[in-house]
This record gives C-alpha cells, sequence and structure tokens, in this order.
C-alpha cells in the first residue's frame, strides 16, 4: 500500500538522524572541552587565516549547475518513457527520438559555447 | 490496518538496518579498504588489534568517541552541525530500496530506482552546506568541486538506471531482479549501462581516481578540512554507506541481485556486492587521480552522451526486434 | 484520522522553513532552510498518491535547485555569514495586508463548492504518466524539449563570460 510504503521511508529518515545523532550525543557526553582561541582558529596550514573565506569565484559553476538542472529535468521525462514504451510502439520510440535530439543538440550547443570549459 | 504496529516494525527495522550500515558497511569496509589496500601494495594492514586487525574499526571507533568536538569560532554552528547528519542520512536512506531476497526489502517502492537517484543527490546540499559552513577557504573550495563533480555524475548514472529500467519494464528493484531471471543478467545486455554506472558510482562517491576534492596534497581534506572526531566519522559512515549502496544497486541492477542456485538468496546477493566492492576498492589503490577538468570532461563530454545514446540503441533494438 | 496528523506534521514543518527562509538574515542558512520546506511538499504529494511527483520533487528541488541556488549565493557577497538586514520599514502595513488577504483566501476556500471526482481519478503511477505523456500530450511533451533548448541556450548566453 502506497502510503505505508512511504510511512516506513518517513520513519526510517526519523530513526536515521535520531541514530545518527546518537555518537554526537555521546561525544557531548564524554568528550573533554577545552577551547582556547588558538585551536578555534581557522585552519589554514599552519598560518594566520588571511583575508575573508570568500573572493570572486568564477561563473563555471554556476554553469555547471545550471546545465545539470536542464539536463536533470530532461532525465526525468525519460523515467515514465522507459517503462512504458514497449507496449506503446513504435511511435513512442520516435517521440523520444526527436526530444533526446533536440536535448543533445542543446549539449552540442553548450559544448561549443564552452559552458563545459573548467579552464 | 493496525497503524501503530506498522511503526513499530519500521523503528524496528530501522535500527537494524542502520546498526547493519554502521557496522558491516562503514566499520568493516574501511578495514576491508585498509587490508585491501596492503595486499595490493604489498604490505601488511592493521595487525595487532584484535586477531588479525579485525578490532581495529572498533578501537578507531572508540577513539573517535571520546575526541573533542573543535568548532571553528568563524563557523555557522547550526549548519555546521546539521551537514554531517544530513549527509550520514541520505547515505542511509538509499538503503531501503535494497532488495536482499526475493521478500527481504525494506519497502519495494514502486519508484524504487528513482528513489535511490533521489537521495543520491541529496548527499550534495550535505556536503555544500559543510562546506559553506565552515567558513574556511578550503572547505568551501573543496565543497563547490565536490558538488560539481557529484552532480556532473548523477546525469550518466540516471542513463544508466533507464536503460536498465527501459529493459526491465519497470523502476521497482524487485521487478529489475526479476526480470533478470527470464532473459539473463543485465551485465550482458546492458553492458555499455554496466561501466557507465560502476564510473559514475566511483565519483559520486568521491573515491580515487576521482577523489580530487578530498586529496590531501590538493585542499588539505576539502570540505571536511574544520570537521573533527565524531562528525568526520559521520561523514565517512555516509559515503562508506553511499559506496555499498552503490554496490548493492549495481548487483540488483546487473549482475542479478539475489539469483543463484544452491545457496541462499541473502548469501547471493552479499556475494555480489562484496565483489563490486572488492573491484571499486582494486580501483582505488590502482590509479592516480584524475585532475577536475578531466573528470568533468569524462563526464559531459563522454559518459553522458555514451548513456543517452545507448539509450537510443535500446529503444530501437527492443522496438524494432 | 492518522492522515490528518501526518498532514498537520508536514505542514508545520513546510511552514516553519518557507518563514526560516523568507525572514533569515543569514542567506545561508535561508537557502538550506529550502530543503525542510521541499520535503514537506514531498509529503503533501504523498498523501496525495502521486509518488512518482514526490520523487521528482524530492531529485529535481532538493537535489539540484537548492545546489544552484547554493551555487549562486557563492557567486554573490552576501555569503560571509553577515546579517543582511531587511531594509523595508513598513511591517506594520504589511502584516494588516497580508491578514487581509488571507481573510480573502481562506473565505473563498471554505466557501467554495468543491467538486467531487465521480469516475475513477487518473493513475498518478509513473507508467500512468508516461502513458499520458506519449499518446494524449504528445504535443506538450515534444514542445517542452524545446522550452529546455530555448532555457539552456539563453542562460549559456547570459552567464558565459564575453570572449
Amino acid at each position: 500500500m502506497l502510503l505505508l510504503d512511504w510511512l516506513y521511508v518517513g520513519v526510517f529518515a526519523v530513526v536515521g538522524l535520531g541514530m545518527a545523532a546518537l555518537p554526537l550525543a555521546i561525544v557531548w557526553a564524554l568528550a573533554p572541552r577545552a577551547p582556547y582561541p588558538q585551536k578555534r582558529l581557522t585552519y589554514e596550514s599552519g598560518v594566520v587565516p588571511f583575508g575573508q573565506a570568500w573572493a570572486q569565484f568564477n561563473v563555471r559553476y554556476y554553469l555547471f549547475g545550471l546545465v545539470f538542472v536542464i539536463f536533470d529535468v530532461e532525465v526525468i521525462y525519460l523515467y515514465p518513457w522507459a517503462i512504458v514504451f514497449q507496449r506503446l510502439g513504435k511511435f513512442a520510440f520516435v517521440e523520444m527520438l526527436i526530444f533526446l535530439v533536440i536535448l543533445l543538440l542543446g549539449l552540442a550547443y553548450a559544448w561549443r559555447k564552452g559552458a563545459l570549459e573548467w579552464a | 490496518m493496525n497503524w501503530g504496529l506498522e511503526i513499530a516494525k519500521a523503528v524496528g527495522l530501522a535500527v537494524v538496518m542502520f546498526t547493519f550500515l554502521a557496522v558491516v558497511g562503514a566499520m568493516f569496509g574501511v578495514l576491508l579498504e585498509r587490508k585491501i589496500g596492503g595486499w595490493i601494495q604489498s604490505r601488511l594492514g592493521p595487525k595487532h588489534v584484535g586477531p588479525q586487525g579485525l578490532l581495529q574499526t572498533i578501537a578507531d571507533t572508540v577513539k573517535l568517541l571520546q575526541k573533542e568536538h573543535i568548532t571553528p569560532r568563524a563557523a555557522d554552528v547550526a549548519i555546521f552541525n546539521t551537514a554531517p547528519l544530513i549527509v550520514a542520512v541520505a547515505g542511509l536512506m538509499d538503503w531501503i530500496v535494497i532488495p536482499f531476497g526475493p521478500t527481504l526489502i525494506v519497502r519495494d517502492l514502486n519508484i524504487g530506482v528513482l528513489f535511490f537517484a533521489a537521495m543520491a543527490s541529496l548527499t550534495v546540499v550535505g556536503i555544500l552546506a559543510g562546506g559553506f559552513a565552515s567558513n574556511n577557504k578550503y572547505s568551501l573550495l573543496g565543497g563547490l568541486r565536490s558538488a560539481s563533480q557529484m552532480i556532473s555524475y548523477e546525469l550518466p548514472m540516471a542513463a544508466a538506471f533507464i536503460a536498465v529500467a527501459m529493459q526491465a519494464g519497470t523502476l521497482s528493484t524487485v521487478g529489475i531482479v526479476n526480470a533478470q531471471a527470464q532473459r539473463g543478467w543485465f551485465v550482458l545486455w546492458q553492458f555499455p549501462a554496466f561501466v557507465i554506472f560502476l564510473i559514475a558510482a566511483t565519483a559520486e562517491v568521491n573515491r580515487v581516481p576521482f577523489d580530487l576534492p578530498e586529496a590531501e596534497s590538493e585542499l588539505v581534506a576539502g570540505y571536511f578540512s574544520e570537521y573533527t572526531g565524531m562528525r568526520f566519522a559521520l561523514f565517512q559512515l555516509g559515503e562508506y554507506a553511499e559506496m555499498f549502496g552503490m554496490a548493492a544497486m549495481a548487483t540488483t541492477l546487473f549482475l542479478g541481485g539475489w539469483r543463484g542456485p544452491l545457496l541462499p538468496p541473502i548469501i547471493w546477493f552479499l556475494l555480489k556486492m562484496y565483489l563490486i566492492v572488492f573491484f571499486l576498492m582494486w580501483m582505488r589503490w590502482t590509479y592516480p587521480r584524475l585532475r577536475l577538468d578531466h573528470l568533468l570532461n569524462l563526464s559531459w563530454k563522454l559518459l553522458l552522451p555514451a548513456g543517452l545514446i545507448w539509450i537510443l540503441i535500446t529503444g530501437f533494438v527492443i522496438t524494432f526486434f | 484520522m492518522g492522515e490528518l496528523a501526518v498532514f498537520i506534521i508536514l505542514s508545520a514543518i513546510t511552514l516553519v522553513s518557507a518563514v526560516v527562509v523568507v525572514t533569515s538574515g543569514n542567506i545561508v542558512r535561508s537557502a538550506l532552510s529550502l530543503v525542510p520546506t521541499f520535503l514537506g511538499v514531498t509529503g503533501f504529494y504523498i498523501l496525495l498518491q502521486a509518488e512518482f511527483v514526490a520523487g521528482i520533487q524530492v531529485l529535481i528541488y532538493a537535489g539540484a535547485i537548492t545546489v544552484l541556488i547554493l551555487f549562486v549565493i557563492m557567486l554573490t557577497e552576501g555569503g560571509t555569514g553577515l546579517r543582511v538586514r531587511q531594509i523595508n520599514e513598513q511591517v506594520p502595513m504589511s502584516i494588516l495586508a497580508s491578514a487581509a488577504l488571507a481573510l480573502l483566501l481562506i473565505s473563498v476556500f471554505i466557501r467554495a463548492p468543491w467538486p467531487t471526482a465521480k469516475e475513477a481519478l487518473p493513475q498518478y503511477t509513473a507508467s500512468g504518466i508516461g502513458e499520458a505523456l506519449l499518446t494524449n500530450l504528445v504535443l506538450v511533451f515534444e514542445v517542452t524539449s524545446l522550452v529546455l533548448l530555448v532555457a539552456l541556450m539563453g542562460a549559456i548566453i547570459i552567464a558565459r563570460r564575453e570572449r
């Protein structure tokens, strides 16, 4: 039954959070606590940290994330097609062929325009 | 339908499953990694703690439980504390849809394989949160690079899932194993998908040759530079649980799951899963690390087009023959 | 009865995280609060028996969109954890306006004669959706791929560096 299935999923999530937090609770009870300022400095290979942790980062991360979102949305159309196309005949395959060709064109465009370059 | 009883059963099953994963997955897995690494490199792994070093990880866990939790002053405390929990829970939730036997599965969800992919993508959020919350240049860069790598490899992995689902006609993991009963294991029919899946799985769990975001000589320890003690162990638990989960999914999708003559189903399943785990660990100790742009090129320019074209080929063959 | 309890819990999770998203001064915390909001909405989809949509909600929203938003935050300067003060000073007026809107909407929802379905509902399973997409809604399906292509090209044109 559907709701029962997902009830298990929900219970798993809650119990999982609890059991993952359990070692942290044990540490909170058992471990020593002796913070002093030098220990709590941000790590930078032994030197005093310089400047903010932020710099003007490259836009390439954003481009990768964006192309990923577009293709992820495409992939979620592939999932239902994959399980029904066998009984819907040749026409279903041709429809998906068109869909995938358009998106492969998109990938080729992104490739040519350098959206997939890291450097 | 006695909801109270069902909830009690679910809680019990969850506790059992997480304990199994923490012991067999993370602790035994770390030990296996060190022993196999030692064997491949012609040295001995851990030997002193317990017979043949078997109690090594237990000793490590006890040690980690008493380590001090150091929170950097500049860190965002709330997110800093929840990030390891997200990674650990996402790695463990994957196991709800893994079939150990014909009825030995927590719940056979109708969207089994899609659920697995969804939980794998939740791990990325935890890693990014950890990288951001540490307020440390290395953590931030490591988190961003790791997230870029993981999202880039989710697409070829999804392509492999779809190719298998096409041949099996269902997204349910039990259904996929049953479909292999009639025509033979999918590793034969869908070998390209198998290769794509193994490569993508290795990259999803940040293992060598794809572990640039956590390489010591590159970025200290990447997104978990500022994490000490048990929080670090939780990140590792999540990663090892996910690695075992990927191996379990590879056996389910490609190697026929629990099917096999003579021995009970769960033994076959564990044997096949450990075979894939051994293969993943073998890759770790054999290959050098890939540079980040090579890694991303491999995913976007080779594996993703190959995966999509393989889907088209599979569809063509199934429709017209 | 059980469903009502689950609904209330899910609504609490969704609404509290949504409030944190809107009001938090720390932008990273605000973006990460989106994740419980999306997971709450996933729960609602499951209560409506739409498990495929629930699965893709987690996959796309909590998995991809959150990551994209976090990447974008990193591109701006707000991520240092500075508290960004909301510069709008019109809090009492806005409380009045939103309360009035809430009253209007709630009264409309309660009084509208919602029709109940007489025939069997269409299947919201993955195979049901797949069949619908490939037979009745084929044109929509193909146009979607064009929309995705245009979105991809547009965003690349806007975001890439000048060569």
